[in-house]
C-alpha cells in the first residue's frame, strides 16, 4: 500500500470531487458532479437509466480507465488525495476501494479460491483459511457453504454468488465498497439478505450503492444522491446530480421538482 | 379480422401434393444426398488406407529401420521418431510464440488499429501454401545451416502451425466474458494478473484444442518437410542432420517401384491417419470435459 493512500485513511470525508465531467471520446456523458462521501456511511445514487450514476460510480476506484475514450476533468480527492494525480496507481487505488458489479461474477474456481484470489495478489501471509472465514462470515454466507468451500463459485444461487463477491470483495480489506445495482438481478429474499448485509457492512467500510430501485435507496441508505438526464441539441444525453441530501429528505421533502417527481414515481 | 368472427375454422390439412410442400420435400432429400456424398471420399480414404494398411501393420514395423530396395521386412521405427522429433520442435518453437502473441492482440492490444493488421497478417500467413513455407524455412534454415535437419523441418511446422495456434488462442480468449476481467481488476490485479490467473485458466481447454489440431495439421504435411528435414535411412542421432519421418517416407515409398516398399507406404499411411485422427479425438474430449 502506498504510504500516501494508508495515511489517507483517517480523515472523515472519503471522497470529495469538485466539477466532475466525464467524457467518452467528445461526448459529455456526466456533467458537474461535486459531492462529498461520508465515512461510514450508505451513500445511494439513484436516478433513470441512462444519467450517469455508474460512470460516476466507476470514477471513485479509476475502474473508467479502462475504457479507451474515457477522460475527465474536475478534482475527484480520496481523503484528501487527488486519485487522478499522475503518480497515483491505479491498481493500487482498486486495492483500497473494492467493487461488487451488477451481475454476479464470481471466477470459474472454487469459493475457497474465489475468495482467496485478492489477498494472494496482495501476498497476504496471514492463515487464509481464517481470512476465507472471516470473509464468509462477514458475507453471511458462511453458514450456507461452510462444508462446500472446495466447490464452484460459479455453481452457487444468484444471491449466494452475490455475496460470494461481496465476500471476496471484503476480502482484500479495503476502505470503501463500490456496488453498481448489487441486487438487479436478484430475487426480492436475496435482495432483503444484501441489503441487511450492508447494515453490518457499514459499522466497518463506506459504502457506495447505485441502484435502480427507489424503495432499496429509501431502506438501505444514509444518503442519497438523485440523479437525472438532459439531452442538448444534438440529442446527446448528459447527466448529472439534481439533489444530494440526507435519505429521508430526498424522500419525504426534496428541494427540487424533479426529484420530488422521481421518488413519488411519476417518472423514470 | 379477430378470430371470434371466423365461422369455420381455416383449411389447415396437410396437402402432400401442393408445389411448396413438394418443393421443400425434393429440397430435402438434395441436401441429404449432397451430405452423403460428402462423406463418400472420407469414407473411402480411411477405408482403402485401412484395408491396404492394416495387412502389414505388425509390430515389428515400429521398431525397425526401412528395408534396402528389393528386401523384405524392415519398418520405420525412424520415421515415426523423426516426426515425432520435428512436430515437438516446431510445437516448443510456435505454442509460446502463438499463445503470448494471442494474449497480445486480444488482452492488450485488443480492438486497435494494431491488432487488426496482425490478425490480418495472420490470416494471411495461414493462407501462403505449405510448399512455400518449406522453401522460406530451406532458405532461412537449410542454406545457413549447411544441412538438411530436424530443426528446419520443425522450423517449417512451426511457421505453419503459428497463424492456428493464434488464432484459436485469440477466439478462446476473447470468448472469456468481460466480467471476470473487472472482477479481477476490481479486486487490484494488474493486467498481466488478470490474464495469466483468470483469464488463461478459462480459455485453456479451447487454447489445447487449437493447439492440438495444429499439431495434427503440422503432422501430417509433407510439403515443408520434403526439402527442409529431407529423409534418412538411420535412426535420429542429432537434431542437426537430415531426419525421416513419416509424410515423407509415405511419399517416398508409395512411388517406389518394390513391393514391400509400398506396403510400408500404406501401413505408414494408415498410421499417420490414426495419429492425427487420435489427437483430434483427444482435442474434442477435452472441450467436453470442460
Amino acid at each position: 500500500m502506498a504510504p500516501e493512500l494508508q495515511n489517507a485513511r483517517k480523515t472523515d470525508t472519503v471522497f470529495r470531487t469538485e466539477n466532475l465531467n466525464i467524457y467518452y471520446g467528445d461526448f459529455l456523458a456526466v456533467r458537474d458532479i461535486t459531492i462529498e462521501i461520508h465515512k461510514n456511511k450508505i451513500t445511494a445514487f439513484i436516478g433513470p437509466s441512462g444519467c450517469g450514476k455508474s460512470t460516476v460510480l466507476r470514477c471513485f476506484n479509476r475502474l473508467n480507465d479502462l475504457i479507451q475514450s474515457f477522460h475527465m476533468d474536475g478534482k475527484l480527492f480520496y481523503r484528501d488525495q487527488d486519485l487522478y494525480a499522475a503518480e497515483i496507481d491505479p491498481v493500487e487505488v482498486r486495492r483500497q476501494i473494492g467493487m461488487v458489479f451488477q451481475k454476479p461474477n464470481p471466477f470459474p474456481k472454487s469459493i475457497y479460491d474465489n475468495i482467496a484470489f485478492g489477498p494472494r495478489l496482495l501476498g497476504y501471509k496471514g492463515d487464509m483459511d481464517e481470512l476465507v472465514e472471516r470473509s464468509l462470515k462477514q458475507a453471511a454466507l458462511w453458514d450456507d457453504v461452510k462444508d462446500k468451500l472446495k466447490e464452484m463459485g460459479t455453481d452457487l444461487s444468484g444471491g449466494q454468488q452475490q455475496r460470494l463477491c461481496i465476500a471476496r470483495a471484503i476480502a482484500v480489506q479495503p476502505d470503501v465498497i463500490l456496488m453498481d445495482e448489487p441486487c438487479s438481478s436478484l430475487d426480492p429474499i436475496s435482495t432483503l439478505k444484501v441489503e441487511d448485509l450492508l447494515q453490518e457492512l457499514k459499522e466497518k467500510y463506506t459504502i457506495l450503492i447505485v441502484t435502480h430501485n427507489m424503495q432499496q435507496a429509501s431502506r438501505a441508505s444514509d444518503r442519497t444522491a438523485f440523479f437525472n438526464v438532459e439531452a442538448n441539441a444534438k440529442g446527446q444525453r448528459t447527466g448529472y446530480i439534481v439533489e444530494y441530501d440526507r435519505t429521508e429528505v430526498i424522500f419525504q421533502s426534496p428541494q427540487e421538482q424533479a426529484t420530488q417527481a422521481y421518488v413519488s414515481g411519476r417518472f423514470g | 379480422m379477430a378470430s371470434s368472427e371466423l365461422a369455420t375454422a381455416p383449411n389447415m390439412k396437410r396437402s402432400p401434393t401442393s408445389p411448396r410442400t413438394l418443393f421443400s420435400s425434393v429440397m430435402t432429400v438434395v441436401t441429404f444426398a449432397c451430405a452423403a456424398l460428402a462423406l463418400i471420399p472420407l469414407v473411402a480414404v480411411l477405408s482403402y488406407v485401412l484395408i491396404n494398411g492394416a495387412s502389414s501393420l505388425r509390430l515389428d514395423v515400429f521398431t525397425q529401420l526401412p528395408p534396402a530396395p528389393g528386401l523384405k521386412g524392415g519398418g520405420f521405427g525412424n520415421a515415426l521418431v523423426g516426426t515425432l522429433l520435428t512436430v515437438g520442435i516446431a510445437s516448443v518453437l510456435s505454442i509460446p510464440f502463438g499463445v503470448m502473441a494471442a494474449i497480445f492482440l486480444a488482452e492488450f492490444y485488443r480492438d486497435t488499429k494494431l491488432a487488426e493488421t496482425i490478425n490480418f497478417l495472420t490470416n494471411v500467413l495461414s493462407g501462403v501454401p505449405s510448399i512455400v513455407i518449406g522453401a522460406f524455412a530451406y532458405a532461412l534454415v537449410v542454406l545457413s545451416t549447411g544441412t538438411f535437419s530436424a530443426v528446419a523441418g520443425g522450423f517449417a511446422l512451426a511457421v505453419l502451425m503459428l497463424p492456428t495456434i493464434v488464432r484459436t488462442a485469440t477466439e478462446a480468449l476473447e470468448s472469456v466474458p468481460g466480467d471476470f476481467r473487472q472482477a479481477a481488476i476490481g479486486l487490484g490485479a494488474t493486467r498481466f494478473q488478470t490474464t495469466l490467473r483468470i483469464v488463461l485458466p478459462a480459455a485453456l481447454p479451447a487454447i489445447i484444442t487449437g493447439v492440438i489440431l495444429a499439431i495434427a495439421r503440422a503432422a501430417g504435411e509433407t510439403a515443408p518437410i520434403l526439402f527442409t528435414a529431407s529423409t534418412s535411412r538411420y535412426w535420429v542421432r542429432s537434431i542437426w542432420e537430415p531426419t525421416a519421418t513419416m509424410s515423407r517416407l509415405v511419399f517416398d515409398f508409395a512411388t517406389a517401384p518394390y513391393e514391400r516398399q509400398q506396403e510400408l507406404a500404406w501401413a505408414g499411411s494408415l498410421v499417420l491417419v490414426t495419429l492425427v485422427l487420435a489427437t483430434s479425438i483427444l482435442s474434442r474430449w477435452i472441450v467436453r470435459k470442460r
